[in-house]
């Protein structure tokens, strides 16, 4: 999208209407069903923003113009984790384009064309582009370079076996003669679509398994990418909100005397459970919102607490008649027979999103039509929702999908969008709903806390003959589904990692007590594994201690069958030094897991001071993520996958009081910081399996590399995340002053005073 | 020997009854008569009112923190128990919408509530009894124009004898001035103009003046600096090394208007609140005034060890932008978390980045080797409304350890006061407590 | 009405005294690549430079930047370190969504400004005050090496 207020009429309406003269055929794929054949689709317009002329339109994820324009629309959004520019890579792949002759832009919410089996509808998260898109683009690549090839031949009469394509140009070999695609993309949208597609060999690929340049990054070094936030049509005013600070509550009394005389100030709209005030600016909105009066009906939650939440699971988890996930062998026997048995408990907090940008939305709501623009996670929902709040029908919403500033799941939901809407829709002009810091963090679907028993038998060698895991905690699904999720059914991502770890465990059981906490909960980066691959691997640590094994020897044991995550396991053992010595004070934890399918095990070292505090100062990840796309893409992943996890283990917990959200912004929901990040090293395991998902692996690996490492530096299981620093604190060392300053003898402070630092003394000249 | 026992009997009766009426006998109520007809009305009153109840700072400790002002319910912490202000709100059953004239200004002059029992000096009567009646009908009459709040304080938690009320008359009988604040004929006006504002209004010495073993105000040693509720409040006679004696009028004058002075940073925790309710709302003769009078009062010097050093090596060879090298030499916690949540605000070289108000140098918080406000003010933020805006700092008790706040803590004396100090995570704990 | 001089041109704004530069940028002017994260001077999101060294416009009030002028992401790969790191950025993918990116490279910009080669110790200094949640900080470290080298 272009820089500030072009109008968001010519934006849409022409360029549809373009294309739409443009015509060509419309073709879609069903992204993960049986058929993987190309299907009409639906005859309706299909908007597409950025100005999207076509003349050969294959599919519903290729533009070729007359001009050799190309434009691919790609099914997943882009919020960082590198998605267009590895789905542009498949396409281009077959289509044979560089990936510098393409222009990558989202797909529009259509549900019938863009939505994967993977998430039942259009949606980018759960690690699942890569993984869903890995055949179907390809193949819509495939088939328009067929098409493209064959209008080629036909043009020259030659067989279309002496027709070879290469970077947007098709060549007949024996001539050496040649045509553009973009000459071609007439002919091409009258040939018929082949009806068997061949992909490459493998050892064929140009562009995947190249670490190619992101198409998305170059307008992000110099401000000129537009995200949601930054969008600016014209007579549009700023809003900001506050929810009722208790989840239910609604909305009481407002005294708005002092807010309408702020000047900026337009309007101030009520809503059920929220109020908002729109001002010419954001300043004047929230210079206006703080000067509101606002007196809330807190509702039926304003009580509730963290620790009575965490009771509830408690309770739940030993009193509740769980849901299996997985039984088998003879459990109770095997637990019996035991020569010796471990148990233990886990408790996980709730966690907000966070993303960077702030919860944002622009919504016009015009007498008959209603257009948004917002970065979202599923733009079919978020279209939906709006026209639900508006009562207009679906092909009146128009909602424009903008780059995303971090999601981590929290763009899976639109209840923001329908937010926006409402307020939106009380008034006649465009509005841009920002939400403070303060309400992102305390209005967050937040990923649910659990309280999971695990236990398990040791044979006479130490190793596990039986496995038991109880998780507790409210599910995901059943909060998303606006129909609910059946009270015994089982939600799969609740066992998600736990249900089959990568180990041989013949004799398991895995289940599930269902308690929906009185908060709303969502998806966050790692879903299910982040929090079941914890438990599992911190208990597999305490197994091969208890065993008095060494735990990569222990898991080594464990996985004689699991060819793929002891390929990784010796990888990282060998690469981290496992078996080097470690100084006083230091700790080196292990994980290993095979989330999204893709293996990974990470080897942590860190040391713990006297006092309790932590520093991470290494982290070697091996990983096999099957064919790898985009291998420097997959680092980058990896590397900040790996930095969200720990960030999270070490301070990120929600906590309720009094109904409401403790923690609001960055100084008490607290992120890593660059001076506390590890040194990050990564090897990948050569594979030709089919792609793994990448963006939430090394997420999922961080906080049991954490709580094994601690326990190899200090002794201490923790069992509870984020990892309670007091109680690593040795002896005495609450007497102790810390990082005491030295003394500062004069002669000492004037030498120091004289000896500057570079960055001192230039910042002086 | 019998006469003796009876006479000697006779003479407990005596005083036992003296002393049972000194405590029982319902109190009276002052004649305000007078005071009222010379009070103007209407608005101008109103006016008045307001302006007296700001430098009398009376919404300081009957709001909490996110209330309504006035509703009172803030929770004081006092050796002996929690006790609680009440609503002076004119709501009728919650507030003091039914009290008179008179029994409000008895309330202020004598400390004694509607109903005749005794308040306690938590409630700054001690000071207001200095104040003219006109001035204590004028803030009545301000109170009672504003909205009424339905709002009962919670029950005082005082365990025997300081839950018997009537114990404050012996109290009363040594602490408390009798009549408002005579002006002095040697002092120029300004000056007993300061003195009343001081002593009647801001009840400066309420906090800044040590108490005795029965909890006054020990005017012996006045404004030689107490440490109540885990903060500090600092010594504020002219003692040139442990006071303000050393301090310019015009960097007094912005301290107390403006919650900040170049070189002496920035007022917070009670006494940020005191500028940001009170008396940055008062006029510039006023806090003239007010300089005067502090300026004058004979210096007091106290074992406090906050005592500022003007020129800390560390800090002066610093820029905004970066430490100088002793940073280098310190074990890594306290600098690696200024550098992730400080340095943003205050800087390296104490001036601030994007306010002076972030201004560390020469604070007597970052001079203090015992560091009481400073590990407050880094659990608990701060908030100053200044002439460009609100100004903020978080409060950063929620996710940061004790040893965390220890060492940063322990950083910032060092750095920026270039004070060896010896915080401990035990410290942070208690202070967490307050 | 104030006068600002952003990014060599000079602007006059008619905005409250306290209104922060950020929204001055964003709202006022349209210069939208300068980010609003936290509010609070927490996160650096919003980090634009004033005379070349960096500052929070969330919490900088309008009225104080006086005369200094200030550059934002806009046009800093106009000065020689900002070029510098933007290239670096480029080369070694640095950016993941990129949110928090404009922040980074104004200060790690103004870093280059005052410090041509930077130790570990003056980027962590430097780099801590920028929040980045998508985790991009060992390639942020390892691109203001480069770019000292470049």
């Amino acid at each position: 999208m272009s820089k500030p207020s072009s109008s968001p009429s010519s934006k849409t309406g022409p360029s549809r209407r373009t294309f739409l003269q443009g015509g060509g055929l419309l073709l879609g794929f069903a992204l993960f069903g049986a058929s993987t054949k190309p299907v009409l689709a639906a005859s309706t317009a299909l908007p597409v923003d950025g100005d999207v002329t076509a003349a050969f339109s294959p599919d519903a994820y290729i533009r070729i113009g007359t001009d050799g324009a190309i434009t691919l629309i790609l099914p997943n959004i882009e919020m960082g984790q590198g998605t267009h520019t590895g789905e542009a890579t498949l396409i281009a792949e077959e289509l044979e384009v560089g990936l510098d002759q393409v222009k990558a832009v989202d797909a529009p919410p259509n549900d019938k064309l863009y939505a994967t089996a993977a998430l039942g509808g259009q949606a980018t998260g759960g690690s699942t582009s890569m993984r869903a898109t890995w055949e179907p683009l390809r193949k819509a690549g495939a088939t328009a370079r067929m098409m493209l090839v064959a209008a080629a031949a036909a043009e020259w009469s030659v067989p279309v076996t002496e027709c070879v394509a290469k970077l947007g140009v098709v060549t007949h070999q024996p001539t050496g003669r040649q045509l553009a695609y973009g000459a071609l993309a007439d002919a091409a949208a009258r040939q018929p679509v082949p009806s068997d597609v061949t992909l490459k060999d493998p050892k064929d690929f140009q562009l995947i398994g190249k670490s190619s340049r992101r198409l998305d990054t170059p307008g992000k070094v110099n401000g000129a990418v537009t995200y949601g936030i930054d969008i600016r049509v014209p007579d549009m005013k700023v809003a900001t909100v506050a929810a009722c600070p208790v989840f239910g509550g609604k909305l009481g009394d407002v005294d708005d005397k002092k807010a309408r005389a702020i000047p900026g100030v337009r309007d101030i709209v009520k809503l059920d459970n929220a109020v908002a005030v729109i001002g010419d600016h954001f300043w004047a909105a929230k210079k206006g919102l703080e000067a509101l009066d606002i007196t809330w009906d807190e509702g039926a939650n304003a009580k509730i607490g963290s620790a009575n939440i965490m009771a509830a699971l408690k309770a739940a988890s030993e009193r509740k008649k769980p849901i299996m996930a997985r039984q088998e062998g003879d459990v109770e026997g095997r637990m019996k027979a035991a020569a010796k048995k471990i148990e233990a408990t886990y408790e996980l907090p709730f966690l907000a999103h966070a993303p960077m940008e702030p919860i944002n939305c622009v919504v016009h709501v015009r007498a008959d039509e209603c257009e948004i623009w917002v970065g979202t996670q599923v733009p079919a929902i978020a279209q939906g929702v709006a026209a639900k709040v508006t009562g207009f029908p679906l092909e009146k919403v128009i909602l424009h999908n903008q780059l995303i500033g971090g999601g981590f799941g929290r763009r899976l939901v639109a209840e923001s969008v329908a937010q926006a809407t409402a307020i939106a829709k009380q008034v006649s002009y465009p509005v841009k709903v920002i939400w403070t810091r303060e309400e992102d963090i305390q209005h967050d679907l937040y990923r649910p806390a659990y309280y999971d028993r695990i236990s398990a038998g040791l044979g006479a060698d130490g190793l596990p003959t039986v496995w038991v895991d109880h998780v507790a905690g409210g599910s995901v699904l059943g909060n998303y589904i606006p129909s609910g999720w059946p009270e015994d059914k089982l939600d799969d991502d609740a066992v998600e990692g736990a249900a089959k770890p990568p180990y041989d465990l013949p004799v398991i059981q895995v289940d599930w007590v269902r308690e929906d906490p009185p908060v709303p909960i969502t998806w966050w980066r790692g879903v299910g594994p982040t929090h079941n691959v914890f438990v599992v691997e911190s208990f597999m640590d305490e197994l091969a201690h208890a065993a008095g094994k060494d735990p990569v020897e222990y898991r080594r044991a464990l996985t004689k069958n699991q060819p793929r995550a002891a390929g990784v396991l010796e990888l990282v053992a060998e690469k981290s030094g496992w078996s080097t010595p470690l100084a006083a004070g230091m700790g080196r934890g292990i994980s290993l897991h095979d989330a999204f399918g893709s293996y990974m095990a990470a080897v942590l070292e860190i040391s713990v001071s006297p006092a309790g505090e932590i520093t991470l100062h290494r982290a070697v990840v091996a990983v096999d993520c099957g064919i790898t796309i985009n291998p420097n893409t997959v680092e980058a992943q990896i590397e900040g996958g790996l930095i969200f996890g720990l960030s999270a283990a070490l301070y990120s917990g929600i906590t309720f009081s009094d109904g409401r959200v403790d923690q609001s912004n960055f100084h008490d929901y607290r992120i890593l910081r660059n001076n506390e990040a590890p040194k990050i090293e990564i090897y990948h395991v050569k594979s030709s399996e089919s792609p793994g998902g990448i963006g939430e692996t090394a997420t999922v690996s961080a906080a049991p590399a954490l709580a094994n490492a601690i326990f190899s530096a200090t002794g201490k299981r923790l069992r509870t995340l984020p990892f309670n620093r007091d109680e690593l604190k040795g002896e005495g060392a609450d007497k102790k002053s810390v990082s005491m300053v030295p003394p500062l003898a004069a002669p000492l402070a004037a030498a120091l005073a004289s000896i500057k630092p570079t960055d001192t003394e230039l910042e002086k000249l | 020997m019998k006469r003796l026992g009876l006479l000697f009997l006779a003479a407990v009766v005596v005083v036992a009854a003296g002393v049972a009426i000194f405590l029982f006998k319902p109190a009276s109520l002052p004649d305000v008569s007078e005071a009222q007809a010379k009070l103007p009305t209407g608005q101008a009153l109103i006016d008045r009112g307001e302006y007296l109840t700001r430098a009398a700072d009376c919404v300081a400790c009957h709001t909490t923190a996110g209330g309504k002002p006035y509703a009172g319910g803030l929770a004081f912490k006092l050796p002996f128990g929690t006790i609680y202000s009440p609503n002076i709100t004119a709501d009728k059953d919650t507030g003091i919408g039914n009290w008179s004239d008179a029994e409000f200004v008895r309330a202020l002059h004598q400390g004694i509530d509607k109903d005749g029992q005794n308040l306690y000096p938590a409630f700054s009567y001690a000071a207001y009894a200095q104040m003219t009646t006109e001035d204590a009908l004028a803030i009545k009459a301000y109170l009672f124009s504003l909205p009424t709040i339905k709002a009962e304080a919670p029950k005082n938690e005082l365990g025997f004898p300081f839950n018997q009320r009537y114990v404050m008359r012996f109290w009363n009988l040594l602490f408390v001035p009798s009549g408002p604040l005579q002006p002095d004929p040697a002092q120029t006006a300004e000056w007993n103009r300061g003195a009343y504002l001081v002593e009647a209004m801001a009840h400066c010495g309420e906090c800044h003046t040590p108490r005795n073993l029965m909890f006054a105000v020990d005017n012996g040693k006045k404004f030689a600096g107490a440490e109540l509720q885990g903060w500090k409040a600092y010594n504020i006679s002219s003692d040139k090394k442990t006071g303000i004696g050393n301090w310019t009028d015009q960097q007094l004058f912005d301290y107390l208007s403006k919650g900040h002075a170049e070189g002496r940073g920035s007022a917070t925790g009670s006494m940020g609140e005191a500028v940001d309710f009170s008396l940055r709302h008062l006029t510039p003769d006023d806090i003239k005034s007010i300089v005067t009078y502090v300026k004058s009062v004979p210096p007091q010097t106290s074992t406090d060890n906050a005592i500022v050093e003007a020129e800390p090596a560390a800090l002066t060879a610093s820029t905004a932008y970066a430490p100088s090298a002793d940073g280098a030499a310190q074990d890594g916690l306290g600098l690696k978390l200024f550098q992730g949540a400080c340095a943003s605000c205050h800087g390296w070289n104490g001036e601030g980045i994007q306010t002076p108000y972030a201004a560390l140098k020469g604070s007597r918080t970052v001079n203090d080797p015992d560091g009481t406000n400073l590990i407050q003010v880094i659990l608990k933020g701060a908030h100053m409304t200044t002439p460009q805006g609100r100004q903020s700092m978080p409060a950063f008790a929620n996710a940061y350890s004790d040893v965390e706040i220890a060492a940063l803590s322990n950083y910032v004396l060092g750095h920026f006061g270039g004070k060896e100090s010896a915080i401990t995570p035990e410290d942070v704990a208690t202070a967490r407590k307050q | 009405m104030i006068a600002l001089n952003i990014n060599g041109e000079d602007r006059t704004v008619d905005v409250p005294e306290d209104m922060p530069l950020l929204w001055v940028l964003r709202d006022v002017i349209g210069l939208t690549g300068t980010k609003f994260g936290c509010g609070i001077a927490q996160c650096g999101a919003c980090t634009v430079q004033l005379d070349g060294r960096p500052v929070r416009s969330c919490v900088l009030p309008v009225a104080s930047v006086g005369t200094r002028s200030i550059t934002t992401i806009e046009a800093v790969g106009a000065t020689p370190a900002g070029k510098k790191i933007q290239d670096a950025w480029l080369d070694l993918e640095v950016i993941q969504c990129g949110y928090c990116q404009s922040g980074q490279i104004m200060s790690a910009s103004a870093l280059l400004n005052r410090n041509p080669d930077p130790s570990d110790r003056d980027i962590d200094t430097a780099m801590s005050g920028n929040i980045c949640r998508c985790g991009t900080y060992p390639r942020i470290r390892a691109a203001i090496k480069q770019a000292a080298k470049a």
